[in-house]
């Protein structure tokens, strides 16, 4: 039997590995650009000190990206291990940017990083570039790849139900990696990993200038660092925007819950500050809020409503009905006792089947489901508030202390020249380091989160989406997981700090015959 | 659009390549990694150098262990669902093994004491045998059939949980499989090892190829004659066109020596296992003589006769079941949609040769024999 507390310790365990995997993701992401472009200006100019850049920063790339490679293993096996009744479900569809990732991207990247590493004496300057540029533009196509699939997750058109398979089926493959959720999406994704990889080399640097070591690769390093962070910052700005229009379109649940909005108001909507929100209730006990600005950030608009949660479980109770018609009309045609009407009310309802389906985890007769039971379900089919409101707010801060952080060192940098004697600038320069790691996490809290209970938007229930498996099971691989995975962080912690310690190691320039400036 | 039954049985073919590819490349440099020590003892010097030979292609390699998962995913979605769950600790085992390999190809390089190399280099061992070792005891048990079944609503379910569920994959035939995959991969990356290392190395990788080129044949037999006293599954009636039970409405049967049936009804199939045991012997003699520029052809040519003669034996059931024998999976009911099929076929075929062909062009630029003093310091 499917227990709950497995399905709990199944959501447990793909949060933590998933979360896990995404520490290391971002600053690949950006780092392999960053080092692409030190190792451009290193070939345009032969400035030697570009190319030693491009090989310490390459240094903390590799302790990074191995740790990367481990844990995105674990990510691709999870879904057939742990969710298998999702791969069964979805697998038509969802399996399809899996392993074009593969074939397009991840051999991109993983032939080109070992070259990366070990090639430097085998490949002209030239070469060596494209190879730099290679591996980026293959961890960048994977992302882009896994993002169409997560996009799927939030967006799920371009697949039809087919009762013979009881699954899903693809039938737009243009649509799908095309679907504007999923291109939003991935240049969200992208641009908060380049914010990521800068704010690590800011932060680095300045504990080099605190040091007084390396001061001329440090210094070069910021600047590079600085300028890639403020295209980072606008482009993930702008795409957040984006995203934000695209939850508002495709997931209202979810935009209302991270904006704590229960009731929906006069257009423009205020958007609440500071909420300390009841879901039992459906409201908010606590709010402070500024006039219109909900209106504005969600539709861009002073008179289109934002719909309020209240309403959206309304609303939901009517497709959790419907869903239930559908449901029973799929199981009578399943086991052969569907008459023509049957199938009339399944065509009729099948688009609600997802909540039909959700409706089946409360009730104890999906042929006859009280009206109790209907409420139940329509009022678990939106997503956590509390969570939901806290994580946007908390990734909204770190975005600001990175902006302000990034604009003194700026300033300080470029324009009064004196950062390096600013210790207690430095210091606090050097927290910069985890900020933009934590906005990741809570942006992925949000979108993961903010679209229970439902592991496809209103087509399959997380809770539904699980193996076969026992407690035990889960519970002990979990517990594995945690085990290792600290381990694994451990050591990699340290050898950052080690090599971060040990610093570069700078080319001898009359040596090389190169200019060294 | 190429018509379903066609597009079915060309995705048997893809993921067998898949596989086979998975075997030849990434199972090499596992077979390497797991050589580190009966080759060298403990000498850090020499293991360096047999590591640096794979150092700049383990990471490529790997991705056809990934690329494979993925298009199972996509091509077969029901065998991901049914295999991943029903082995969980398996899996789990190859996952926490594999975890070892990239960590310790990087991070044995930032220490300086020899304990340090020399715990990454018995991880590096361990994340490699491991998954050799398991992933012939999964061919050894999807030869017996799995206790897996589907129910009404064609979830998967699989018998036994945790130690109940892992200990009975680990018996005597599923072994013997799990073996014959660590002696053939292990002929095939001494065969690296000849062609990229000089002097004692080299000699004692010859030594290598040519036992466990041997013992690979010898278990290889065995292997069919046990498995010739073994039921298989026949396919009777599929399920009628347009049934709700595409999976569970078929009619399989369990017949005696049914794993020699495909081989009783079309002789010519013989020369799969001629030619893997061929291959293993002109690979064992090859690696002998040192010559293992034609060696590592005919380890090649038997690893992949080897994965086709059990892909054979069971066709045109991928993944059996003993439980409930109609919930076993076939090339005809546990596929994606001819639109999936279709599209990823046209996938594969535009990205797979464009992906062999940097491959191709990383392992020629990187080609040299490498001395046991020039170890590869990455990132320095």
């Amino acid at each position: 039997m499917i227990s709950e507390a497995m399905i709990e310790l199944s959501r447990w365990q793909f949060a933590v590995t998933s979360m896990y995997h995404f520490i290391f993701v971002p600053l690949t992401l950006g780092l392999s650009w960053m080092i692409f472009i030190m190792e451009l200006i290193y070939v345009r100019t032969g400035n030697v000190l570009y190319k030693d850049m491009t090989r310490f920063w390459g240094k903390l790339f590799g302790i990074n990206f191995a740790i990367g490679v481990a844990t995105g293993i674990t990510m691709e096996f999870e879904f057939g291990t742990n969710w298998s009744n999702y791969s069964h479900y979805v697998g038509d569809i969802f399996g399809a940017p899996l392993a074009i990732e593969g074939l397009l991207a991840f051999f991109l990247e993983s032939t080109f990083i070992g070259l990366f590493f070990t090639g430097w004496n085998r490949f002209s300057k030239k070469g060596h570039l494209v190879i730099t540029f290679l591996t980026a533009l293959g961890s960048n196509l994977s992302a882009m790849w896994i993002l169409i699939a997560n996009g799927w997750m939030q967006y799920p058109e371009f697949a039809v139900f087919s009762p013979e398979k009881m699954r899903m089926e693809m039938v737009d493959f243009f649509g799908l990696i095309t679907s504007p959720v999923a291109q939003v999406k991935f240049a969200h994704t992208v641009c908060s990993g380049y914010v990521t990889a800068a704010c690590f080399v800011i932060g680095i640097s300045a504990f080099f200038m605190l040091k007084k070591r390396h001061l001329k690769l440090a210094k070069r390093s910021m600047t590079v660092a600085i300028a890639f962070c403020f295209c980072g910052m606008a482009g993930s700005g702008l795409t957040g925007d984006l995203s934000a229009l695209q939850v508002t379109e495709h997931q209202p649940a979810k935009l209302a819950a991270m904006e704590a909005e229960f009731e929906t108001q006069e257009p423009p909507a205020a958007w609440n500050v500071f909420a300390l929100p009841s879901q039992d209730n459906m409201e908010n006990l606590i709010s402070i809020r500024v006039p219109a600005l909900l209106g504005l950030i969600a539709t861009h608009s002073l008179d289109t409503p934002v719909p309020g949660l209240r309403d959206i479980v309304a609303e939901n109770e009517v497709r959790v009905a419907n869903g239930a018609q559908a449901l029973s009309a799929l199981t009578k045609m399943r086991n052969g006792t569907a008459t023509e009407d049957d199938k009339a009310v399944f065509a009729q309802h099948q688009d609600d089947l997802g909540y039909g389906l959700l409706l089946s985890t409360y009730a104890r007769d999906i042929n006859a489901p009280t009206e109790a039971e209907i409420k139940t379900a329509a009022h678990n089919s939106v997503p956590p508030v509390f969570i939901s409101f806290v994580s946007f707010r908390a990734m909204m801060t770190m975005v600001g202390l990175i902006g302000l952080l990034t604009l003194g060192a700026a300033f300080f940098l470029w324009y009064k020249r004196d950062l390096v004697e600013r210790e207690k600038f430095l210091k606090i320069l050097i927290c910069i380091i985890p900020l933009p790691f934590i906005a990741c996490e809570f942006g992925w809290i949000l979108a993961e989160v903010g679209r229970q209970p439902w592991a496809i938007q209103d087509i399959l229930p997380t809770a539904l989406a699980t193996s076969s498996l026992s407690a035990v099971d889960v519970g002990l691989s979990l517990l594995c997981f945690l085990g290792i995975y600290s381990l694994f962080l451990l050591i990699e912690l340290t050898l950052m700090y080690k090599a971060v310690q040990k610093g570069p190691a700078m080319s001898n320039e009359r040596a090389l015959g190169g200019v060294y400036a | 659009m190429l018509d379903y039954e066609t597009l079915q049985a060309i995705w048997w073919v893809l993921i067998g390549l898949l596989l086979i590819g998975f075997a030849l490349t990434n199972g090499m440099d596992m077979a390497v990694s797991t050589l580190l020590y009966p080759l060298c003892g403990g000498n850090r010097a020499e293991r360096s150098a047999i590591i640096s030979t794979i150092v700049p292609h383990w990471d490529g390699n790997q991705v056809w262990l990934i690329t494979a998962g993925g298009a199972i995913f996509a091509a077969w979605p029901e065998v991901y669902a049914a295999a991943f769950s029903g082995l969980y600790w398996a899996m789990l085992l190859v996952l926490f093994a594999i975890w070892l390999r990239p960590l310790a190809f990087d991070y044995r390089n930032h220490g300086e004491t020899e304990r340090w190399y020399r715990n990454w280099d018995i991880a590096l061992t361990v994340g490699s045998v491991v998954p050799l070792l398991i992933f012939g005891v999964a061919f050894g048990n999807l030869l017996q059939g799995l206790p897996f079944w589907a129910d009404e609503n064609m979830r998967w379910h699989y018998d036994g949980y945790f130690l109940s569920a892992l200990l009975p994959l680990l018996n005597p035939f599923a072994l013997l499989c799990g073996i014959i995959s660590v002696l053939m991969l292990l002929t095939h990356g001494a065969m690296w090892i000849q062609l990229r290392t000089e002097a004692k190395i080299a000699q004692r990788a010859r030594k290598v190829a040519f036992i466990c080129g041997l013992a690979t044949v010898v278990f290889f037999l065995a292997a069919g004659l046990i498995s010739y006293q073994m039921t298989g599954w026949q396919l009777d009636v599929p399920a009628p066109y347009g049934s709700y039970h595409v999976i569970t409405g078929k009619t399989v049967s369990v017949i005696e020596h049914g794993l020699f049936a495909n081989y009783a009804s079309l002789p010519i199939l013989i020369i799969v296992p001629l030619g893997a045991v061929a291959g293993m012997l002109l690979a064992a003699w090859y690696g002998f003589k040192g010559r293992a520029e034609r060696g590592i052809i005919f380890s090649s040519l038997g690893i992949a006769c080897t994965i086709i003669t059990a892909g054979t034996a069971l066709f045109p059931f991928v993944m059996p079941s003993k439980v409930d024998p109609s919930s076993s999976l076939t090339v005809w009911d546990a596929s994606s949609s001819q639109f999936t099929l279709s599209v990823m076929f046209y996938t594969v075929l535009l990205l797979l040769p464009i992906a062999l062909a940097y491959t191709i062009y990383a392992y020629k630029k990187m080609w040299g024999k490498a001395q046991a003093a020039d170890h590869v310091q990455l990132g320095e």
